[in-house]
């Protein structure tokens, strides 16, 4: 025999809305509503119109945002010499290591540096194709490679165009670094060599 | 109608169509910014102009992008539906947008022109006539706005019925029975403004608005009738279709409602007459209710301060200033809607009709008669 089922009773996991007499009225919610978004838009434009910036976002490539996290991996540098040219020794490991082989190098023998006699006469990196896992940073036995923490001109139009070279990754003007004293001592200074 | 009647009529046209058209266009980049800015954003700022053999470009806060839009628009193929209405479907876009500009034919745009004295080698001609800034200045002007605007019901469910489409046809239907309620409750809250100044011709009631009340107050429609003015905005905004009341073309529903199967320009129209009948609205609102082209203490010949003081201005001074304040004003009328429109969620259908019917109606009557009942212990 069968017992009657009992008839199912669906739960309720919601409150009922409860509104007071202000909210039922309306208008009167409207007005208050009116008057927060008429208030943001005047405040912001206040700002816009005594020089400042009334907005929360950002002209895409031409600002770059300040909240960028430190460690963030962005855009590849080449580090120079204090005398400007690259670091890099061309030992292609950084290219060696890349997941996504982006880095091309063609090394070239430097007879006037018997210190660094080899050294990249190319150095492009695809930035169609780069993961930016930062792989090549950690490989780099010379710290000849780093990454900032900003994408500066990033995108493109056409990927053929999305080759960097040695021009574009090389002309970082850094103002403070903690891991090297760049910008460095003039080469002249007596009792130091570049590389000490 | 003599060559100098002729001639004012011409120039009041002009005006009156370059100020509506070009309103349309502005409002275009004014809803973008303002919406923009009221959620902390910049808004659309990429569309530029080359001064050609340069590389100057002008970008002016993005407000070519209405132009680009607008060449968008003309460039595009004009898709047709394979089974409509010919005729309906090509009158459609044109009943939408032509009451609109109309109706503005009868809104008093400035004071009284009296071309002799604005050019004096030019006196003999208009031999001392004086004419009120308003192209139509006839004595039905209310009747006038409330025929018009009704026709562009009459526009929107051509195009929805004679497209040939479920979405376009529950548009029109959707946009027929709101503007039918809507029109009812700013028809009545106008009659209270009526009552009050006991005319129908809206140069009239502007006039009569010059004035001060109590000694200080100017003596504007929104002073006597604090709530016809909200309703009357409200019923302005719904018979616009525009957001809260956009449910005839609720995109998130009905895709576009009843101009879905319109590209083109003939979209582009409805899109404009939209963006001119804000303007057209707030002129309305601004001669009812703000005064026209009255400033606080201002008559033809100069202001005079409450306290009794009195600085006296030219007639050309005069009229310029006139049409600066009514501008001005229509611009203030216009962002407010703008305001509203990017603050307010879409109402659902029954709403729409209980609001119109349940709420504003019984306040737009018992406005009606506190407003007879107060003017006639005034008279008796």
């Amino acid at each position: 025999m069968t017992t009657p089922r009992k008839p199912h009773v669906r739960r309720q996991y919601w409150n009922e809305p409860t509104m007071g007499w202000w909210e039922r009225s309306y208008l009167l919610e409207v007005a208050r509503g009116l008057a927060i978004t008429g208030g943001v838009f005047l405040r912001n434009m206040g700002k816009w119109m005594t020089g400042r910036k009334g907005a929360l976002t950002a002209y895409y490539p031409e600002e770059i945002r300040a909240d960028y996290a430190a460690g963030n991996r962005g855009k590849h540098i080449l580090t120079q010499r204090p005398d400007g040219r690259p670091q890099c020794v061309a030992c292609n490991m950084c290219a060696t290591v890349c997941p996504a082989q982006v880095i091309e190098i063609d090394a070239a023998f430097d007879p006037d540096d018997p210190a660094h006699p080899k050294y990249p006469s190319r150095f492009e990196i695809d930035y169609s194709r780069c993961v930016f896992c930062g792989f090549c940073v950690e490989a780099c036995p010379e710290d000849a490679i780093r990454m900032v923490k900003e994408t500066p001109d990033l995108p493109g139009f056409d990927r053929d165009r999305m080759w960097l070279g040695k021009e574009e990754l090389l002309n970082w003007q850094p103002h403070a670094d903690v891991a090297k004293p760049y910008p460095v001592r003039t080469v002249a200074e007596p009792g130091r060599s570049p590389d000490a | 109608m003599t060559a100098p009647d002729f001639a004012i009529s011409l120039v009041y046209i002009a005006y009156a169509l370059a100020v509506l058209l070009t309103f349309g266009a502005i409002l275009t980049w004014v809803e973008r910014k303002q919406a923009a800015i009221m959620s902390d954003r910049i808004g659309a700022n990429r569309a530029y102009v080359r001064i050609p053999f340069t590389q100057v470009k002008l970008i002016w806060l993005g407000l070519f992008h209405g132009m680009a839009d607008g060449l968008k628009l003309l460039l595009k193929e004009d898709f047709k539906p394979l089974a409509y209405d010919k005729l309906a479907y090509a009158l459609g876009p044109w009943l939408a947008i032509v009451p609109v500009l109309l109706v503005f034919a009868v809104v008093p745009f400035g004071g009284t022109l009296d071309p002799g004295r604005l050019f004096p080698s030019l006196a003999e001609w208009f031999g001392g006539r004086t004419y009120p800034m308003q192209i139509a200045p006839i004595d039905a002007g209310i009747l006038i706005v409330f025929a018009f605007s009704g026709i562009t019901i009459i526009g929107a469910m051509l195009a929805g019925w004679s497209s040939a489409n479920k979405f376009s046809l529950l548009g029109a239907l959707r946009a027929g029975s709101q503007l039918i309620s809507y029109e009812l409750v700013m028809g009545l809250t106008v009659l209270g403004i009526v009552l009050i100044f006991g005319t129908v011709n809206l140069g009239t009631i502007v006039e009569r608005q010059s004035g001060t009340v109590l000694g200080f107050l100017p003596a504007w429609g929104i002073v006597y009738q604090p709530f016809a003015a909200v309703l009357f905005l409200i019923a302005g905004i719904a018979e616009n279709k525009r957001i809260p009341f956009d449910l005839p073309e609720a995109e998130s529903e009905l895709i576009s409602g009843y101009f879905t199967e319109y590209s083109a320009m003939k979209q582009g129209v409805f899109m404009l007459s939209e963006f001119i009948e804000i303007a057209v609205i707030g002129a309305l609102f601004v001669t009812l209710f703000f005064g026209g082209y009255n400033l606080p203490w201002m008559n033809d010949t100069g202001f005079v301060f409450p306290g009794g003081h009195a600085v006296p201005l030219s007639h050309g001074w005069v009229v310029v200033l006139q049409l600066l304040t009514f501008l001005g004003k229509v611009f203030l009328l216009c962002s407010f809607q703008i305001l509203v429109r990017w603050t307010l969620p879409r109402f659902r259908w029954d709403q729409l009709l209980r609001f119109a019917w349940k709420f504003l109606l019984p306040l737009a009557i018992a406005n009606l008669v506190v407003t007879a009942v107060a003017l006639w212990a005034q008279q008796a």
